[in-house]
């Protein structure tokens, strides 16, 4: 059982490493795509099946698709998705800060007295899922509903609102 | 390590990974994708302590996971937008040119 989480964690962790060093944009986001679906899988093993496939659906699906457009709609030229890397003391510093939250977090997780036992899977079936979301979480579903279309109104707005018209800005 | 803790040091290292990328990078959709990491390891650890913490009620962690996917994707919406905002009045998506709110 812990082999499949520790395959799981690997693959996940060397597709997001890979991810945030390669240079090409378009590489990156391809990379990530895997790595969320490493975290499906992840929540598949955990037991949480309605949890994986909206991850499956919101990152896999939409949120890759929607980087991908807006990689392709901020380049000058066909060839332009190289991300250059920041100056390399930069980069030294941002992965000493990352292993230093690294260790600090995964010593304090080894070190932290929790329990040890193997727990039975506390199965939660679609349906006692949608039992819950619109009973006793129903006033939070409403909030998370009233968020989702003002984020994406929002977007659209400062997307597509009063770009600076210069003729000879246009590609 | 009990399966508890290899979760949560899974979670630990996708957040370091996230971080790392995004204080390394100075494109900001890379930016924008390390923090997607960071919120991605949140939920992993909503999931891990509904899984191998102490019972609570069955389908708490999963609605908590479900309510914080769709946060995180109305973010990325919104920074996905301010990207492209940010493209039309710089020609240029490098944050460190991107230093003015004028538009």
């Amino acid at each position: 059982m812990n082999t499949v989480l520790v395959i799981i964690a690997l693959a996940t962790l060397g597709t997001a490493a890979a991810a945030m060093s390669l240079r090409n944009l378009l590489h990156s986001v391809l990379l990530l795509t895997v790595s969320w679906a490493g975290v499906a899988a992840f929540y598949l093993w955990a037991g949480a099946e309605f949890v994986a496939f909206a991850q499956l659906l919101v990152y896999v699906g939409a949120i890759s698709m929607a980087v991908l457009f807006a990689v392709l709609l901020t380049r000058h030229s066909r060839d332009d998705v190289a991300a250059p890397p920041a100056s390399r003391s930069r980069a030294c510093y941002a992965v000493v800060a990352g292993a230093a939250v690294a260790a600090v977090l995964v010593a304090a997780v080894a070190l932290a007295p929790l329990a040890s036992a193997p727990a039975p899977s506390p199965g939660v079936s679609v349906r006692q899922l949608g039992g819950e979301l619109m009973g006793a979480h129903a006033a939070s579903l409403l909030a998370v509903a009233v968020l989702l279309t003002v984020a994406l109104i929002g977007a659209v707005v400062l997307a597509a609102g009063g770009p600076p018209e210069n003729p000879g800005d246009v590609p | 390590m009990s399966p508890l803790q290899l979760c949560l040091a899974f979670s630990s290292l996708l957040f370091a990974v996230g971080l790392t990328g995004a204080l390394a990078r100075s494109n900001s959709i890379l930016v924008l994708l390390g923090l997607e990491l960071m919120l991605t390891a949140g939920i992993v650890n909503f999931i891990a302590f509904w899984r191998f913490g102490p019972p609570a009620s069955p389908a708490t962690g999963v609605v908590f996971a479900i309510f914080a996917i769709a946060v995180a994707a109305a973010e990325t919406a919104v920074g996905l937008a301010l990207v492209i905002s940010v493209y039309r009045h710089q020609r240029n998506i490098r944050l460190p040119e991107a230093n003015r709110l004028k538009g």
